[in-house]
Order: structure tokens, then sequence, then C-alpha cells
């Protein structure tokens, strides 16, 4: 029987290996693009306008009674640095390839001489754990920001006129009105997330497309052999069913409310 | 004295002027009852005494305390305006319920998290938090909900998630009760138990503004009347006389139209 075979035991063992680090990846993202997108959820919301009121100011104590303000005074109220930050990085971040982003990340640091990520498989996971972070965390603030959008107004209203600070309308009307929202999306992007941490063979982290390949090439004794590249989608399949079965789970549990 | 009282509100939204010079006062157990068409600003006028807009000019003053000046940027200090607030509760045209949590729940979150504030709390929690359900239970049952308090919103009938609203405001015990058209988002069958039950507050005592399309109501439960027109004040007086004899010929045409 194949499945007995000593090639078969030393291939499968070489992908356990690298399904490892897949997972690992896979964790490492999640636990860092989930909080850090929500940071930049808010900074796409702010509303700090830091020149609407000397703008409104000088037009009180200059402009002639009864005139109203002009384009540039309306240009100079709107202007919301932090907002206008957010939004282009979200840009420049949905915009280019992730793929890219693990090269630049990967590589210009040390070509700069800024700093080295450090030798061998460890600096290469760091590098690629911070592109996916930073990527993922793009993705998942608008994700966010449409989430929170997405929940009515008179519930921040009813939440104000109960006395309730804007810290205990986030975290005790908003936030879980806002998960439920986010559910499906958020589940489109997390299976994306599984099957995207192969991009991270680019720069040879030994994850388990890399490991797969490496039979090619030859690994362990072993040369030549096509099936183990070919064998790496029972993983991410396995892998994206359990995302799916768990996410699934967290739709249910959110039921009990509309 | 007045127990509130509001010196001329003005509101712009933009170029458009929402209120215009609105001045009137309240005495406590008294219940006001605002009419007019849509767009009349009888809505913003609720929302500025809520602090959910910012009247650009007048002042807003409860038992003679000011409470809002737009000319003094000291009493619109955001920490002072949460506190505010809760000398007004509010019951919405759209309930706002909050979805996630039980009638129950709705009722006492708000009181929870203001105790979970105050000195002391953490050595007597549990006590003042089942004083807390205790006196939730007490206004979900006076409003006719005692089986419902498991329930969560999604399960309720519109009008029994209005009056969820109603005993959610009450909680607080606010000076002065605001109802934002309280039954205009009900079947007319469901509207009944929504005004009984502000009915009955109205016979307690309660403070309250309401603005509300229902004239027969208003006139049979305020004992004050202001009829809005264009962000202006019309007419005001005894509710029985503006409704059933308006000097006014604006307020005439517009009754007219509810007579049959």
């Amino acid at each position: 029987m194949f499945f007995m075979s000593a090639e078969f035991q030393t291939v499968v063992s070489a992908l356990n290996e690298g399904f490892v680090k897949t997972v690992q990846l896979f964790l490492v993202t999640l636990t860092g693009a989930l909080p850090l997108g929500l940071v930049i959820s808010f900074g796409s919301m702010n509303r700090w306008a830091p020149l609407a009121r000397p703008v409104h100011w000088l037009l009180r104590r200059k402009a002639p009674a009864g005139r109203r303000p002009g384009k540039l005074a309306g240009a100079l109220t709107a202007f919301r640095p932090i907002r206008l930050i957010c939004r282009l990085l979200v840009w420049i971040i949905r915009g280019t390839p992730l793929v890219l982003q693990i090269l630049i990340i990967y590589y210009v640091p040390p070509l700069m001489k800024v700093f080295n990520w450090g030798g061998g498989e460890g600096g290469r996971f760091t590098a690629v754990a911070v592109a996916f972070i930073l990527n993922y965390s793009f993705y998942f603030s608008e994700i966010y920001r449409g989430g929170i959008q997405g929940v009515p107004v008179g519930q921040q209203e009813a939440g104000q006129v109960l006395g309730m600070t804007k810290s205990q309308i986030f975290f005790q009307v908003t936030l879980l009105q806002m998960i439920k929202r986010i559910v499906p999306p958020m589940s489109n992007e997390i299976i994306t997330l599984v099957k995207d941490t192969s991009l991270a063979r680019v720069i040879a982290l030994q994850e388990v497309i890399w490991m797969g390949e490496s039979f090619m090439k030859g690994n362990r004794g072993y040369a030549g052999l096509i099936w183990p590249l070919f064998f790496t989608a029972v993983y991410y399949l396995a892998f994206s069913g359990i995302v799916t079965i768990l996410l699934n789970r967290l739709e249910k549990k959110l039921s009990f409310f509309r | 004295m007045a127990i509130l009282e509001v010196q001329n509100i003005e509101k712009h939204f933009g170029a458009t002027k929402v209120l215009e010079d609105i001045s009137f006062g309240l005495e406590q157990g008294q219940a006001l009852a605002i009419i007019g068409s849509s767009g009349s600003g009888k809505t913003t006028l609720l929302r500025c005494l809520n602090f959910l807009e910012k009247p650009d000019h007048g002042r807003i003053l409860v038992r003679g305390k000011t409470l809002f000046d737009a000319d003094d940027p000291a009493t619109q200090r955001e920490s002072e305006v949460r506190k505010k607030r809760l000398h007004f509760g509010m019951v919405f045209q759209s309930f706002n319920l909050f979805p996630q949590y039980t009638a129950l729940k709705n009722v006492t979150l708000a009181k929870e998290l203001l105790a979970k504030e105050q000195p002391g709390f953490k050595s007597r929690k549990k006590e003042i938090l089942a004083e807390i359900e205790g006196e939730g239970k007490e206004l979900l049952a006076k409003m006719g909900l005692s089986d419902r308090a498991g329930h969560y919103p999604h399960q309720l009938s519109g009008g029994q998630q209005q009056r969820v609203a109603i005993a959610r405001a009450l909680a607080l015990h606010p000076d002065i009760l605001c109802f934002d058209e309280p039954t205009s988002a009900l079947d007319p069958e469901l509207t009944g138990e929504v005004l009984k039950v502000i009915r009955s507050l109205a016979e307690q005592k309660t403070t309250m503004i309401i603005v509300t399309h229902e004239m027969a109501f208003a006139r049979d439960v305020a004992d004050q009347v202001i009829f809005m027109d264009g962000g202006l004040i019309v007419e005001q007086g005894d509710a029985h006389q503006v409704i059933e004899h308006p000097q006014q010929e604006r307020t005439r045409q517009f009754l007219s139209r509810y007579a049959d």
C-alpha cells in the first residue's frame, strides 16, 4: 500500500512540518490584524478637523455679515488629517499585491541598511508576519468600518440619552451588533487568509507549499516527486473546512438577536 | 417655579432655519403636547432638550439651573453634557431598543453602568445589582410586561417594544420625560396600548413633553399644547383651548385635517 510506504511517510511528515508553519502564520496574522484593524477603522472614521475652528473664527470676525462661506473655507473646514492618512494607507495597501508587500518588507530595510530581519527561517517568519498583519489589518479595517456604520444611529443616540459614555456605548451597545454584521464578510477574508499564507513561499518561508515543492528538486532523499505539491491541497481543504465550521458556529451563536 | 424653561432657542441646519425663537415653560407634573406637521421642528426641539442637537442660540433651564446656554461654552462641556442629559428621558419613534439585550436588561443597563461609577460599588455589588433588577422588573410590570422580561426585542410586538423603551427611560428617573412621536411607527391596533401607558403616567403626574399626531390624545392627556409651524411656535396654551378653539388661522387649518 502506497500510504504505508516510506516515501509517503517521509513526505507527510515534511508537509506536516510546513503545515505547522502555515497555521502559525495564520494565527499570528489574525492575532495582530483583528485588533489593529479596529484601530485603523477608528482612524478612517476620525472626525478631527484642526482647521475648522480657526476658519470659523476668522469668518466670524473678518467676513462681511450675511456672506456665505466659500469653497476654500469649506475645504479647510473639512480637512481631516487622521482620516485622510488612514484612507490613503488603505488605498496603498489594498491597491498593491501582497506578494510585492512581502518582498518590499523583507528586502528593503536590509538594503537601505535600516535594520535586518535576522538570518534564517526566524527572520523570514517575522518579516512575513509583519507584512501579513499590515495587509490584513487594512482589509479588516474597512470591514469594521462598514460594520460600525451599519449599526443604526438610533442605537448610539439611545445610549447617549441614557447617560452612557462614548466608550460604554461602543462596548455595551455597538460592538456586538457590529460583530454580528461583520461575520459574513470577515469569514470570506479569513478563508482567503488560509490560502494567502502560501504567498510566504516567495521569500522561501518553509510553509506547506514550499515543502511540497521541495520534493521536486530534492529533499530528505527524494527528488522528482510532483505529487507532494498537489497533495498540499488536502491540508488547505481540511484547514479551511475547520475554519468554516468555527465561523458558522460563531454566526449561529450570534443569532439570538436581530 | 417652572421645572423647565426654554428661552429663545434657535437652530440652523446649514442655511435652513429649523427652530426660531422657541420659548416656553413647563410646570412640575404637567404634560405638554407639541403638535404640528412634519418638518415643523418638533423633533429637533426635543433633540435639543436631550443634547442630541446643539442649539445656535438660547438657553435651557431645569429647576432654575442653566443647563445650556449657547453663549456660554462652559455649559457645553462634553463631560457635563452626559450628566445633564439625565434630567431628560427620551422615547424614540423607532424605539431604539438594544437588540442584543433582553427587555429587562434594556431597562437596567444604563442604571447598572451608572452604579458602577459610584464609589463603594464593589463592596455592595450584589446588593445594588439586585436592587436595580428589582426596580426594572417593577417598571416592566407597570408597563404590563412582567411575562416579557426575558424576551429579546425582536420577539416583541412594536407596542411591547415601545413600552419597554418607556420603562427604560423611566428607570433613570428623569425630571422630564420626552416622547418623540411614540406611536407613529406602530400599527393602529398597537397605538392604543402605548397611549394607555402614557395616559397613566400623566395621571401619576409625570412631567412630560409629547410630540404627537394623535390630536384627541393630546387634548385629553396634555395640560398644555404647543402648535409649531415652520420652526416657529404659532400658538400655545391650554390643551382644550388650543385644540378646540384655536385662535390662529394656521392652527385651524392644521387641525381641520384631523377633524374627520
